[in-house]
């Protein structure tokens, strides 16, 4: 059985759970081999095991902290080549983070190969991996498949579930040789962000956005209840950020996250073409509005026409009482 | 000597139109406007600003597209980029990100360039991968992502705004850079910088001068295949109810029911 490479994106050896969907479409394709890098590498087999890797190869150096991107481009080519040479690679299956989608376009041009990016659905097909895209603001679905090289296809978050797979897991040390490239841009200094406790926000199962409505940053603890009532990721349109009320890490939008969860709730967004095709995806939608007219109620599953400060708290308090 | 900035633009359909997919699967390109992608104008801000600091620069503008894509190369020259260079060639037509960058790339070799600027992805495609690509095709540093940059002395730096963490980059000239939204907001064209953008040159270069083969690029030639694009179906109407009181306690129903509470 051809084998599939996965890229792993985890946090000093803790898998993060795009990778484990990863391993779930992988399954479907291949057998997948996992490639994790930097430190707590090796850490991560356990669980990746569990979730269907027959193998995890591994390597750790400090070029992968200090430098941008490239170091971990040729540790994925090391990779590549290691195991094309020993039998037959379906695909490169990346989590579409920022930096994975880079990492994978820089493969993908080193093995002559095609790419395909955020896809939210991957299947098996006589000519290669089948990828569905949202195209166009998520108006339209695409299906894709890569026509030159070993298709490199980068996936989002929420795009399959994790799945229970046993398998060997067995950890290989990897090889990298790094390139005249790959220190040629320095990270000079890193400053993690603080953690807020809340999910991810392109992997959280929930997530609560709020826009212009919230009308202010000192409003804003308003969503953060309740989305914190459903343990859910917080978010905020495009006029919230530039508003300054609310950080751009947490816009959704076109020009933000695009997010997919099972439930969006919009509290004080209208719903612009810019916020639809960050969030259009989500499969139960929830919209809090005071303007009946509001584009997000063609949306919408449930809408509320109404002051937020008024229902949004109510709500929060109803959601606690029933929780207990 | 002189800094030459290069960057790179793309034409697109308006986000605000009815997009869709023309017959062939490609972008339809004749029902929407198209402009200079939003996203771009944030690379020809900061390229003013950088050549601005600078003693002596050069703006060109490039873009790979179809004859309308002019109207995006104006917009920066009105923005104050001073040369254009248009890459259109009707064996262009369908190329995807692969076949696009190998184009952008013999072009960015042919025209020279210290510092290459590109927004942080296209409001069409919405990849965001071509920065990285181009730096892997040229052989230069990638400084990606940017919301602050700054060019002094051959040297670039800037800060990465990431999810995990902000990182502060350096790389040297020649590199390929992306800035994003954050980086500052973008100047609008005045009626001088309009007129004055009237005057300014654009060339244009087809593939043979580019010395790229028809079979290279293209929706033939391209790295990836559309087999099917479909609108994705309306949302059922949901139920919308207006708050007399009782709205939260209402949409919690609603929420237990869908089992989320």
């Amino acid at each position: 059985m051809a084998e599939v490479l996965v890229y792993v994106d985890h946090v000093d050896g803790a898998v993060r759970k795009p990778t484990l969907e990863l391993l779930t479409l992988a399954r479907r394709i291949g057998e997948p081999v996992a490639v994790a890098l930097g430190a707590g590498a090796a850490d991560t087999a356990a669980v990746l095991a569990e979730h269907g890797a027959v193998k995890v190869l591994t390597a750790d150096a400090p070029e992968f902290a200090e430098y941008l991107v490239v170091p971990k481009v040729d540790a994925l080519q090391a990779a590549y080549d290691s195991v094309s040479a020993a039998g037959s690679l379906a695909a490169v299956l990346v989590p579409s983070s920022a930096e994975g989608k880079e990492i994978a376009a820089r493969l993908a041009v080193r093995i002559g190969s095609g790419i395909i990016t955020d896809a939210v659905d991957l299947e098996a097909g006589d000519e290669g991996p089948v990828a569905t895209q949202a195209a166009f603001a998520a108006s339209f679905t695409t299906k894709s498949r890569v026509s030159k090289g070993t298709p490199v296809i980068t996936v989002k978050p929420n795009s399959a579930p994790v799945e229970a797979a046993a398998a060997a897991g067995t950890v290989e040390a990897l090889a990298v040789t790094f390139g005249a490239l790959a220190t040629g841009t320095k990270v000079v200094s890193r400053t993690p962000r603080e953690s807020t406790g809340r999910p991810e926000l392109t992997e959280a199962a929930i997530v609560v956005s709020g826009g212009r409505g919230v009308n202010g940053a000192e409003n804003f603890h308003l969503i953060e209840e309740l989305a914190d009532s459903l343990g859910a990721a917080v978010g905020a349109s495009r006029a919230a950020v530039d508003a300054g009320w609310y950080p751009h890490t947490n816009q959704v939008g076109q020009t933000g996250k695009s997010v997919s969860p099972q439930l969006y709730i919009a509290s004080g967004i209208s719903g612009a073409i810019q916020h639809r095709a960050g969030m259009q995806t989500s499969k139960t939608i929830v919209a809090i509005n005071k303007d009946a007219e509001a584009p997000i109620f063609d949306l919408v599953d449930y809408g509320v026409v109404g002051d937020l400060f008024e229902v949004v708290p109510q709500l929060t308090g109803e959601i606690k009482a029933r929780k207990g | 000597m002189s800094l030459r900035i290069v960057v790179c633009v793309k034409y697109v359909p308006d986000a605000t139109g009815d997009r869709h997919f023309a017959d062939d699967l490609t972008v339809d390109r004749e029902d929407v406007d198209g402009l200079l992608s939003e996203l771009d104008e944030y690379a020809v801000e900061q390229a003013l600003q950088i050549a601005d600091e600078a003693d002596d620069a050069e703006i060109t503008v490039l873009t790979v597209g179809p004859e309308d894509a002019k109207d995006a190369l104006r917009k920066a020259l009105s923005m104050g980029a001073d040369k254009a260079i248009h890459v259109e060639d009707d064996d262009l037509h369908g190329s995807d990100v692969m076949a696009t960058s190998l184009v952008l790339a013999k072009a960015l070799d042919k025209a020279g360039y210290d510092l290459v600027i590109t927004g942080m992805a296209s409001t069409d495609g919405t990849m965001g991968v071509l920065p990285a690509i181009l730096a892997e095709r040229l052989g230069v540093p990638q400084v990606t992502l940017l919301s602050e940059v700054k060019v002094e002395d051959g040297t670039v730096t800037g800060r990465r705004d990431g999810d995990s963490a902000s990182e502060q980059l350096v790389a040297s000239l020649p590199a390929v850079v992306s800035v994003t939204d954050q980086s500052g907001e973008a100047r609008y064209p005045s009626f001088k910088g309009i007129m004055a953008a009237k005057k300014k040159p654009v060339e244009s270069w087809d593939l043979e001068e580019l010395e790229i083969e028809a079979d290279e690029v293209g929706l033939e030639g391209s790295w990836t295949a559309v087999d099917s694009a479909a609108q994705r179906p309306a949302r059922t109407a949901g139920t919308i109810v207006k708050d007399e009181g009782e709205g939260g306690k209402q949409l919690a129903e609603f929420l237990a029911g869908q089992k989320f509470i």
